[in-house]
C-alpha cells in the first residue's frame, strides 16, 4: 500500500543521516518511538519528537534503554509502527528485549547509531564495531536483518526498506548505521506519499473463534491479531505453540527455532542487498558497509591508476550475510579486501564463506575516524600480488 | 569555479560555525542544484575551543565526504586560525573576523585573504549572536562558491521563524562589505 501523506515530508531537504532515518520511519507510518537518548543517536529521537504532534505520532521518554524496547514491542503488539535508536552501551542493553521481539515475532525498528566501544568507548565518534552484537548480541539461536546505509538519502530509503521488511518477516529489524552518516548532512529527497511504498500488517483473515498467532503457513510468518476486534492472543518469550502457550519440551523447541530462523534463511534471496562495481574480470574486491564504503573510494581509484583489475561489493544488508554470493567471488578473484572500522567482524563471514579460496585481507580501524584511504590501498596491492 | 571546492568553517563553539556550514552546503545542495556534503567536528572539545564543519561541493555525486586540504578557510577564532592554517591548499582562499584573528604575518603559498569585523558588524546590528551571518554574506562575496541568490534562500529557510529579516540584513552587510573588497582588489590588480 501507498505511504500515508500525513508522515511524509516531500520535498529536497538538506539534513543529517540521523534527521533523514526519523522522516524514513515516519514516511514508512512509525507512530511510536520509546527512546532513551544516547549520543550519538539522539537527534533521531529530536527529530521525531518535534514531528509526531504534526502526524498523530507518540513519544515517550522511558526510564532507560530495556524499557525503550520493552515499549516497542508493546506498542507494537498495540497495532502501531514502532521504533527507537541507540548506540553502544545501549544496544548492549536492549539486546535481551531484541532477543524478545524475535521471539514473539514482533515488527519494529532498532537503530544503532555506532559509536567506538567497548563500554562508554566513544560518545562522539564513529565505530563499526557492534556488526557481530548485531547479529549474536541476544542469547540463543536466532537470524537477523540488519540493514547499512552509506548516506542520509539511504538513512531515509532503507528506514522504510526496514519497517517493510519487519512487516514481512514479522520481526524486529536493526538498522546498523555509524557516527558518520548520522551526523552527515547532505540533500535528501522524499518523494510524495504514492511514490512509497509500505507494507501494511500481516493482519489475520480469520474470524476470532479460528484464530491462532502462532499458526503459520508455506510463508512461515504468523499473521497478527487485529487489536481491539476481539482476537485472543498469548505471547510469551517462553517456548510456545500456535496457541502462543508455554510448552517446555525438545520437539517444540526444535519446530519453533527453526522456524524463527529458517523464514530468514529460506528467503534470504528477497532480504540480501547489496551493490556491486566493475567485479567482472576484478583481480581484487573490496568489500565495504557504512560509510567506510564511501572511505575506500581515493584507494580504489588510487588502485586503478595503477592499473589493478579492482572491483567493489557494498553491502546494503548487512544481515543475512550474502553467503553464496561471496563463495562465487571467492572462486574468481586473487582476494578480498575488507576495511572496516573495527579490528574484524565482518571479514570473518567473508573468510568463511572464502574457505581459503581466496586471500581475504582486513584493514582494521579501531574507531574514533575514518581509515586513511592510503591504508586501504596499500591492503589493495597487497592483495592484488 | 571548479568542480569540487572544499571549504571549512572554523571557529569556537557557540559562533554558529556548524550553521554556517549548512547554509553553504543547502545553498549548494537545494538552490543551486549542485552537490554538497557537510561533516562536522563533534565532540565535547567543541564547547567554547576550536570546532570546524567541513563542506565539500561539486557538481558530481560525492563519494569521499572528508576534506583532506581546504580550498576555502574560513576562521572565526585565533585557535581555529591556528590548527586550521596548515590545512588550507596553497593559493587558497582564507576568510576571518578581523577583529579576533590576528596574523603575526601573511600567509605564503599565494593565498588570498579577506578580512571582516563580523562580530563588530552582527553587534552594530543588535545581535552579536547573527555574526555567522554576516560571515556567510562575506563569504557569498569573495568566494562565489555558492550563487549569492542560493546562499539568501539557504538562510531565510534555515534559520529560526520570526528572525529572517534580521538574518537577511546580516548577510547583506558582510556581502556589501565582501563586494567592496572584491572591487579594491580587483582594482589594486589593474593597477
Amino acid at each position: 500500500m501507498k505511504a500515508d501523506p500525513k508522515g511524509v515530508l516531500t520535498g529536497a531537504h538538506y539534513i543529517d543521516g540521523n534527521y533523514a532515518i526519523a522522516e524514513g520511519a515516519l514516511a514508512a507510518g512509525c507512530r511510536f518511538f520509546g527512546g532513551y537518548p544516547i549520543t550519538p543517536s539522539t537527534e533521531i529521537a529530536e527529530r521525531f519528537v518535534q514531528r509526531a504532534p504534526h502526524v498523530g505520532g507518540l513519544f515517550i521518554q522511558m526510564e532507560d534503554e530495556m524499557g525503550s524496547m520493552n515499549a516497542v514491542l508493546g506498542a507494537s503488539w498495540g497495532g502501531v509502527k514502532s521504533m527507537t535508536c541507540t548506540s553502544g552501551p545501549g544496544f548492549s542493553l536492549m539486546m535481551e528485549n531484541f532477543g524478545l521481539g524475535l521471539m514473539l515475532e514482533t515488527p519494529c525498528v532498532l537503530v544503532n547509531v555506532q559509536r567506538g566501544g567497548p563500554s562508554t568507548g566513544l560518545p562522539t565518534l564513529p565505530g563499526q564495531g557492534d556488526m557481530m552484537q548485531a547479529r549474536w548480541g541476544s542469547h540463543g539461536d536466532y537470524e537477523v536483518i540488519a540493514l547499512a546505509p552509506d548516506s542520509p538519502q539511504e538513512g531515509f530509503d532503507l528506514t522504510i526498506h526496514a519497517f517493510n521488511l519487519s512487516e514481512r518477516y514479522r520481526m524486529p529489524v536493526l538498522m546498523m548505521t555509524d557516527e558518520c552518516v548520522g551526523h552527515m548532512t547532505e540533500k535528501v529527497v522524499i518523494p510524495s506519499a504514492e511514490g512509497i511504498e509500505v507494507e501494511p500488517r500481516r493482519f489475520t483473515k480469520k474470524p476470532p473463534s479460528e484464530f491462532l498467532p502462532y499458526e503459520v503457513d508455506e510463508s512461515l510468518v504468523p499473521y497478527a491479531p487485529i487489536p481491539g476486534e476481539g482476537y485472543r492472543f498469548h505471547v510469551s518469550g517462553l517456548t510456545h505453540d500456535e496457541q502462543g502457550y508455554p510448552v517446555i519440551n525438545a520437539e517444540a523447541q526444535d519446530k519453533l527455532v527453526r522456524r524463527l530462523v529458517d523464514k530468514v534463511k529460506k528467503n534470504a534471496a528477497d532480504i540480501c542487498k547489496y551493490e556491486e562495481k566493475d567485479i567482472d574480470g576484478a583481480d581484487v574486491v573490496v568489500l565495504s558497509y557504512g560509510i567506510t564504503s564511501r572511505v575506500v573510494q581515493p584507494a580504489v581509484e588510487m588502485a586503478k591508476k595503477k592499473g589493478i583489475k579492482i572491483g567493489q561489493i557494498r553491502l546494503i544488508v548487512v544481515w543475512p550475510f550474502p553467503e553464496e554470493r561471496i563463495r562465487e567471488l571467492a572462486g574468481s578473484v586473487k582476494g578480498i579486501v575488507v576495511p572496516e572500522i573495527n579490528l574484524g567482524q565482518m571479514v570473518l563471514e567473508v573468510e568463511r564463506c572464502a574457505a581459503g579460496r581466496c586471500a581475504t585481507i582486513l584493514v582494521a580501524h579501531a574507531g574514533g575516524g575514518v581509515h586513511d584511504p592510503e591504508t586501504i590501498f596499500q591492503a589493495i596491492k597487497e592483495a592484488a600480488k | 569555479m571548479p568542480r569540487t571546492t572544499g571549504i571549512r568553517v572554523s571557529g569556537f563553539g557557540g559562533q554558529g560555525v556548524i550553521m554556517m556550514g549548512h547554509i553553504i552546503g543547502k545553498g549548494a545542495a537545494i538552490f543551486d542544484g549542485r552537490h554538497a556534503t557537510m561533516t562536522q567536528s563533534f565532540g565535547p572539545e567543541a564547547r567554547g575551543s576550536a570546532c570546524s564543519s567541513q563542506i565539500i561541493v561539486s557538481d558530481d555525486r560525492i563519494l569521499y565526504p572528508y576534506l583532506r586540504q581546504a580550498d576555502i578557510l574560513v576562521a572565526m577564532s585565533q585557535e581555529a586560525y591556528g590548527k586550521f592554517l596548515p590545512g588550507l591548499k596553497p593559493k587558497g582562499i582564507l576568510l576571518i573576523d578581523e577583529d579576533l584573528v590576528r596574523m603575526k604575518e601573511r600567509p605564503k603559498d599565494g593565498v588570498k585573504v579577506f578580512a571582516v569585523p563580523a562580530t563588530r558588524f552582527a553587534e552594530e546590528l543588535g545581535r552579536r549572536i547573527v555574526l555567522n551571518i554576516v560571515m556567510t554574506g562575506f563569504f557569498a562575496a569573495v568566494t562565489g562558491a555558492v550563487k549569492p541568490d542560493s546562499m539568501r534562500e539557504a538562510v531565510k529557510t534555515s534559520v529560526p521563524k520570526g528572525t529572517e529579516n534580521l538574518n537577511l540584513q546580516a548577510f547583506e552587510k558582510g556581502f556589501e562589505y565582501g563586494r567592496e573588497q572584491v572591487e579594491g582588489h580587483a582594482a589594486a590588480k589593474r593597477q
